[in-house]
């Protein structure tokens, strides 16, 4: 099983998410630094 | 500026973004996203999944560092993969099934557990595949328990199990092989996840 884990860890793709998927989580940040800005 | 970007570390990015500055983060993300979507990826087989997975990975990163929970100074990558890990669980847990394991050839789960040179992505799946073997250990019979306990977690021979249990070699070494066929016919039943 070792030998599976090592073969299957090879054949991982190198894949990146949308940007879509980026602009969302950096705008998500971004909204929760304004909430806590105003929550001050 | 590309150049300056790889040269600042993850801790300091992480100190930099908890005080303010949005901009490390997106340095932190563009750095990791390859990676950490991949992971997720290899698990999940479905770009969508993936998808959502990365991104609720990332939704938990920014709340525990704005909460100032985080506390894995210069371990970010895998503070983050291992938050992926436990969503890419979670997500199969909620949709009540396991990735097949293709349970061809040669197959010991045994000689993964006792594999020390997995790295630290590796060493969680270790980790959730010890708990699940645990999990399947625990539904065998009392006396297949028994000896699949001594023979594997406690070294022990055939010939000491037979004595410290009171049967036949012969019996020992029956109830040690129902015992994996059992754990097998679970594991089948069950489409239990044993492997990334």
């Amino acid at each position: 099983m070792a030998k599976i884990y090592s073969e299957n860890s090879k054949k991982i793709k190198k894949l990146n998410p949308k940007d879509e998927t980026i602009s969302f989580i950096l705008d998500y940040s971004k909204a929760l630094s304004v909430i806590n800005y105003q929550k001050m | 500026m590309i150049m300056r970007k790889e040269l600042i570390s993850d801790a300091t990015l992480v100190s930099s973004y908890i005080e303010g500055d949005e901009f490390s983060l997106e340095i932190l993300i563009k750095r990791h996203k390859q990676r950490v979507y991949s992971f997720i990826y290899s698990k999940v087989y479905d770009r969508d999944i993936a998808e959502d997975v990365f991104q609720d990975t990332f939704i938990k990163v920014i709340r525990t560092l704005k909460r100032g929970k985080y506390n894995e100074e210069g371990k970010f990558l895998p503070w983050v993969m291992r938050i992926a890990h436990n969503l890419v669980i979670d997500h199969f847990r909620k949709n009540n099934r396991m990735p097949k394991f293709d349970n061809t050839g040669e197959f010991s789960i045994f000689s993964v557990l006792s594999d020390t040179s997995l790295n630290a992505e590796k060493a969680l799946i270790k980790d959730q595949v010890e708990t699940d073997v645990r999990r399947l250990i625990e539904e065998l019979p009392d006396d297949q328990k028994e000896v699949l306990m001594m023979r594997m977690y406690q070294d022990m021979s055939f010939k000491e199990i037979s004595e410290r249990t009171g049967v036949s070699i012969n019996t020992a070494l029956g109830r040690m092989r129902y015992a994996l066929i059992n754990m097998r016919k679970v594991i089948e039943k069950h489409n239990i996840i044993l492997t990334n």
